[in-house]
């Protein structure tokens, strides 16, 4: 795995020295020496959790969960990763993950983040998958040190019934377990979920079981062994948008005379229950908060400041019902498909814009340019099940490579657009699952040179000047054959 | 023209600088028919219009998709379903071609524009192009000031705007460049009598083939032309050159598009080329033997041939007529009857007559598509007979069977606006000539340099006229110190309306001196001073009030896309764009095999816009299959069920403007429903909708029409926006207020109401031996209506 990552670094950093590449391939090794199966099971058999607190919040269809670790290392050797555990259904479904240590007192905690990898040690029972966490310094004997943990799940929560009609509300399901699954011993834990509404159908008992309002409680429960599980259902209403962008194909294309422009094309979906029967439209706008509880007629979009022309469109035209607010910080985009979206419904559009170059392309020390963009997609509380951003450098940049805080297939292409010649180097980068967490800057570098800039005027120039003098030699021509 | 080489250096320099001059304005002249053409982009966006133009977009997504020989043999099974429509052989693919042509273009200069960018600006493009032909044709005419004058009308005229606004993609977007272009060719070849001309001739001519089904009035209008100057005595062998390559070429050039075909020799439509085309190569002929015998053997040959040639003529003549009798429309094809006689339509062919662009037009329309141009075309006409030409007559004709043809339909007017615009260009630069001359005769200074060059022409007299409008201020000036002529003269100052005459004659008088090219030494006719300064204020100012009549025209009158419909309302712009909400639901939300029913009217729409299969559209090729969607419309549910569920159509789409007052909707058009459905249908009546003669919904309606489809989906639930059901189109109750539906469900409608889609249901499980029969009955009914349908060429 580690060994891929760096290969596939190569090969975006472009044609550097071999040597490097040696390099790279020794310290891989080292690497994966170092971290080999057997230092790790003896490393992670020694922790122990004392404490364990998860909260997960079901308010939207993005579930976001935060696990609050106290862990102690009961062995004799330094342990330097925890490993945390997911069912095989959770992994397919986990967008995002962030871990962070907490330092300091109660009232003045601060956590500082840690480096957070799928680990590539072996399934453990029943197909669980880990994700290893990395100390900054290794935890030795007898310490103990508070982790936080945050994820995101997607696509979790199960429609039931699977159909509905247009004025009933949206009863959802959620499939998880009481304990935490933890390779590790948990002295004691609790976990508690939060549903959006007061109206939850049901929900599985595993005492102790508490519920009141939106909270719903289990545990505190004590000396679980590792590997413990005891799966629960959660049957509750949820009438968030379910807006899932199927797909989600972004260019940034960036021109040195002073645009940087963003054409996002959306393939929008309410991934809810489906609409049972017709749509009526009486119904819909006469009994407006229920006659259409679980649709969504409109959604909101970050754009960065400053941003101008903004358009939004689908093939057959303009769709008009938007609003724009630009602010300092950030301009407010609220869109509104040409219809409202029910279970199941589709809608396609674009949104484009452009915002000034010189709040995103910086020179670095190198002379080499970077572009800082924002990752992710701009609607709120959206999943994008596939994101693709092509980044469409000028006309003879070279070099291109991107840095990204997480993991994300990358490849190139070539664009031809006005009046290229050998065409532009678009840097493709493709992401599955990605969630409003992924939301944070990316960089992309290149070289250019700005001799460059002046090729398309200059060509421009040249054709009209061919043009005015081919019309001056036609005209003092004479090419007849026979003298007049 | 011919002077430049040999008059002195200082009249060469201003030649140089007139054809520069004219150059610019030409520049101007097309930028100002590109721009004015883009208030539809600015108010509204950048977007296809109507319906028709969907149709010819989404031809030209095919084509550069599939490139060009996939689009020849393009079978469209997605319209006219079960049928389908050989789109390549039944369209005029000049528009298509263009706008791909360009797109390729564009494309491989790696100007990465879409199809549908370049098929909004395809217009715009091309009336830039039709008033350069215009100019072209008028200088061939009147000179080059006419000619200016006449392109800078065309740029602007309503008339052709209302075609030709950006978005506005239809064939009479490229057509009318093409038609003018046309006729200046033939015009040039007529002066000239070059070979060169008469080829490219042949070309344009089928160019404009290629584009539009009004070519056949070129190919009538120019034989009539032809048989004119026969007639008068003007035959000569440029006419000759001008006419028989043009039929020979034209004819077998316009026989390769597959749209026309063998009809290019067949129909009565050309007819009267090949009869003109016999009588030219006759009196060549005659003009040819009379040259070479003497006249006493002349006459001898004249008996001889005469008596030869008229059992010939006969003979060709009743061959013709047994032929064209063996066809049943005669050999005329619809549109082309209600032409000859206006009440053939209305009388035959109700779908004809139920589009609102075949009816004739009001009186108002001439004022609001041609404006001053209407009252300047006698002028113009008056200005051409002295002297007349053979290129003047020509354009006399175009205006006098324009006139009639755009009597008859709306349409046609469209046809007319380039004839007016060159009669009015000629009226109005002939005036300006003789004002601005009367001025300068009388001004100290100028008038010498004038009388060296009084009967120059082409771009010289714009300069006059130029010059003329600058020294109009510096005038206000001048006039006060009193000169003796204009002192004399002031008595003699006349009201406007006799000064036009008189400004005719003048005009004639120097047109005439100008035909005779400088061997003319007759002092031009000068009139007063304050005179022309008035006329000439005059002049501009109804040309300024043209201008102001034509901006507004583009801007507020022609440039709403019908996709879009927009009303002002105290607190601001309101945006009605229901269809596309519709459309974008139909392309997102079904099936993409599904069949969507609707009246005709959105077929191309909802093919372009949804993508989904309609039973009927736009093209009207086959009246029974439109009769029967016009049928289930009107039949009771049940009825309707069977009738679409045996065409397999999943969703009907009506458009119910009564919630916003949208007032061309569905049920307004009802009765040709019921008009074409009962056509083919007897058992649809229309007394049966009607109450005493009088189409209502409301409580005094029928209960035929109260019970048909239409009502029902129109109607449906309405009554609970309101309580009351009150229609803002009809302005009333509507009859029946709460009814179910058994046979349809409601699946969406848009916000404003403006397009409701329902589904079949699909059939209750058989319980019993009963539905069986009366399914089968009416499923055999429609198997029969569709083998007949098939029988018929459609594409007759």
């Amino acid at each position: 795995m580690l060994f891929n990552l760096n290969s596939a670094a190569m090969e975006a950093s472009g044609r550097r020295p071999r040597l490097l590449l040696q390099i790279c391939l020794i310290f891989s090794t080292l690497i994966l020496t170092f971290f080999s199966p057997v230092v790790r099971s003896s490393s992670t058999l020694d922790l122990q959790i004392l404490s364990a607190e998860r909260r997960v919040d079901l308010s939207s269809h993005i579930i976001r969960v935060s696990l609050t670790l106290k862990v102690e290392n009961v062995g004799t050797s330094p342990a330097s990763e925890i490993l945390l555990a997911f069912s095989p259904a959770q992994v397919d479904h986990l967008a995002w993950i962030k871990a962070g240590a907490l330092v300091g007192k109660k009232r003045k905690k601060s956590s500082l983040p840690l480096d957070v990898k799928p680990s590539n040690i072996l399934d453990g029972p029943n197909g669980t998958k880990y994700y290893s966490v990395f100390f900054t310094s290794q935890l030795g004997s007898g310490e103990s040190v508070s982790l936080e943990v945050l994820y995101v799940l997607t696509h979790s929560l199960e429609p039931f019934p699977v159909e509905i009609s247009q004025s009933e509300s949206q009863l959802v399901y959620f499939r998880d377990s009481a304990v935490i699954l933890s390779p590790y011993h948990i002295k004691s834990q609790e976990t508690s979920f939060r549903t959006p509404t007061n109206k939850v159908e049901s929900f599985s008992r595993v005492e102790p079981t508490d519920r009141s309002g939106t909270e719903l409680k289990y545990g505190p429960y004590e000396e679980r062994p590792s590997y413990s599980y005891s799966p629960v259902i959660i049957h509750f209403e949820n009438n968030n948008p379910f807006a899932v962008v199927e797909e989600l194909v972004r260019e940034i294309e960036i021109s040195h005379w002073g645009n940087l422009q963003i054409t996002d094309h959306y393939k929008l979906a309410h991934a809810g229950a489906r609409q049972k029967g017709g749509f009526s439209r009486v119904e819909y706008q006469s009994k407006q908060p229920f006659g259409g509880s679980a649709s969504f007629k409109h959604l909101l979009a970050e754009l960065p400041p400053r941003v101008h022309s903004v358009y939004y469109r689908d093939d057959i035209g303009n769709i008009s019902s938007s609003r724009l607010r630009i602010g300092a910080k950030k301009s407010e985009l609220l869109i509104e498909p040409r219809y409202p979206l029910f279970g199941g419904w589709k809608a396609t559009f674009v949104i484009g814009y452009g915002v000034p170059v010189h709040d995103y392309l910086f020179e670095s020390a190198d002379g080499s340019r970077y572009l800082s963009y924002s990752f992710g997609c701009p609607l709120a509380e959206t999943v994008v099940d596939k994101l693709t951003i092509k980044v469409v450098l000028p006309e003879g940049s070279e070099d291109p490579s991107a840095v990204i805080p997480f993991q994300v297939e990358q490849r190139l292409e070539k664009k031809h657009s006005y009046l290229d010649v050998v065409g532009r180097t678009v840097l493709v980068l493709e992401k599955k699952n990605v969630v409003p967490d992924h939301n944070s800057p990316f960089q992309v570098h290149y070289k250019f040179n700005p001799v460059f800039m002046l090729a398309e005027p200059l060509m421009l120039v040249l054709g009209f000047f061919l043009l005015f003098v081919a019309s001056i030699a036609y005209l003092h021509m004479d090419i007849a054959i026979r003298k007049s | 023209m011919a002077a430049p080489e040999t008059s002195p250096t200082p009249s060469s320099l201003r030649n140089a600088f007139g054809h520069v001059f004219s150059f610019f304005i030409l520049i101007l002249i097309g930028v100002l028919a590109f721009s004015i053409r883009l208030f539809s982009v600015i108010k509204y966006e950048s977007v296809i219009h109507e319906f028709d133009p969907y149709f010819n977009y989404r031809v030209t997504q095919f084509l550069t998709k599939n490139g060009i020989y996939d689009f020849w043999n393009w079978f469209d099974d997605r319209t006219w379903y079960p049928l389908g429509r050989v789109i390549g052989g039944t369209v005029y693919p000049g528009l298509t071609l263009t706008a791909g042509t360009l797109w390729w273009l564009l494309n491989s200069l790696n100007i990465p524009l879409s199809v549908e960018t370049v098929c909004v600006f395809t217009a715009p493009i091309f009336s830039a192009f039709a008033s350069w032909a215009t100019y072209l044709l008028t200088k061939e005419v009147k000179g080059a000031g006419a000619g200016l004058t006449a392109a800078a009308l065309l740029a602007m005229v309503p008339s052709y705007i209302s075609r030709s606004v950006a978005g506005s993609y239809d064939n009479e977007a490229v057509a009318i460049f093409a038609l003018i272009f046309t006729f200046y060719l033939y015009i040039k070849t007529l002066n000239t009598g070059s070979l060169f001309y008469a080829t490219l001739n042949s070309i344009a001519y089928f160019y404009m083939v290629c584009s539009w089904g009004g070519y056949t009035f070129i190919i009538n209008l120019i034989p009539m032309h032809v048989l004119l100057c026969i007639v008068t005595g003007r035959y000569s062998s440029r006419l000759y050159i001008a006419y028989a390559p043009l039929v020979v070429l034209g004819t077998l050039l316009a026989a390769l598009v597959p749209v026309v075909g063998f009809n290019a020799v067949m129909t009565s439509e050309h007819f009267a080329s090949f009869l003109v085309f016999i009588i030219i190569h006759v009196v060549a002929l005659v003009y040819y033997i009379k040259g070479i015998l003497s006249p006493r053997m002349f006459k001898v040959a004249v008996m001889l041939v005469l008596s030869v040639g008229l059992v010939i003529c006969c003979t060709v003549v009743a061959v013709l007529i047994a032929l064209v009798a063996s066809s049943p429309t005669k050999g005329w094809s619809g549109r082309s009857l209600s032409l000859l006689d206006p009440t053939y339509a209305s009388k035959y062919i109700p779908i004809i007559a139920s589009v609102s662009e075949h009816q004739p037009p009001t009186w108002p329309s001439y004022f609001m598509d041609l404006n001053i141009l209407a009252f300047l075309v006698p002028a113009g006409i008056v200005a051409c007979f002295l002297p007349l030409s053979d290129a003047s007559s020509f354009v006399i004709l175009y205006i006098v069977t324009s006139v009639y043809f755009s009597g008859v339909m709306v349409r046609l007017m469209l046809v007319l606006a380039p004839a007016a615009c060159i009669m009015s260009g000629i009226a109005l630069s002939g005036a300006f000539d003789v004002l601005t001359r009367s001025l300068k005769f009388q001004l100290p200074g100028t008038s010498e340099i004038f009388a060296s060059d009084a009967v120059d022409t082409g771009s010289e007299s714009v300069i006059l006229n130029k010059d003329g409008a600058k020294e109009d201020k510096s005038e206000d000036s001048v006039k006060e110190r009193p000169s003796k002529k204009s002192k004399k003269k002031e008595k003699e100052k006349e009201k406007e309306k006799e000064k036009e005459k008189e400004k005719e004659k003048e005009n004639a008088g120097t047109l005439s001196s100008r035909s005779h090219a400088g061997t003319s030494s007759r002092r031009p006719l000068v009139l007063p001073v304050e005179a022309s300064v008035i006329a000439i204020f005059l002049l501009v100012l109804l040309v300024a009030f043209y201008v102001v009549h034509c901006v507004w025209a583009a801007a507020e009158a022609y440039s709403a896309p019908s996709i879009v419909l927009t009303s002002q309302s105290p607190d601001g712009l309101h945006v009605f764009d229901d269809f596309r909400e519709a459309y974008a639901w139909l392309s997102h939300n079904t099936d993409v095999d599904d069949k969507v029913a609707s009246w005709w009217d959105y077929g191309y729409q909802t093919t372009a816009m949804a993508n989904r299969t309609v039973i009927v559209d736009n093209n009207t090729w086959n009246n029974t299959h439109i009769a029967t969607v016009g049928t289930a419309m009107s039949s009771p549910e049940k009825a309707a069920w069977e009738i679409f569920n045996s065409l397999d159509v999943k969703y009907v789409l009506v458009v119910f403007g009564g919630l916003v007052g949208y007032p061309s909707d569905d049920i307004n058009k009802f009765l040709w429903m019921v008009r074409i459905g009962g056509g083919v249908f007897p058992h649809i009546k229309e007394p049966d909708y009607l109450r005493d003669g009088q189409y209502r919904i409301d409580s005094q309606a029928t209960p035929t029409m109260l019970n048909c489809l239409m009502y029902k989906l129109s109607y449906y639930r309405f009554v609970e926006t309101d309580g009351k059901g009150f229609d803002r189109v009809r302005r009333t109750e509507i009859g029946k207020k709460y009814f179910k539906l058994t046979h349809f469900e409601e699946v969406f409608t848009t916000h404003h109401w403006m397009v409701r889609i329902y589904k079949l249901k699909s059939p209750r499980n058989r319980i019993r031996g009963k539905t069986k029969k009366s399914k089968s009955k009416s499923s055999s009914t429609i198997s029969s209506k569709s083998s007949r349908t098939r029988k018929k060429n459609p594409w007759n």
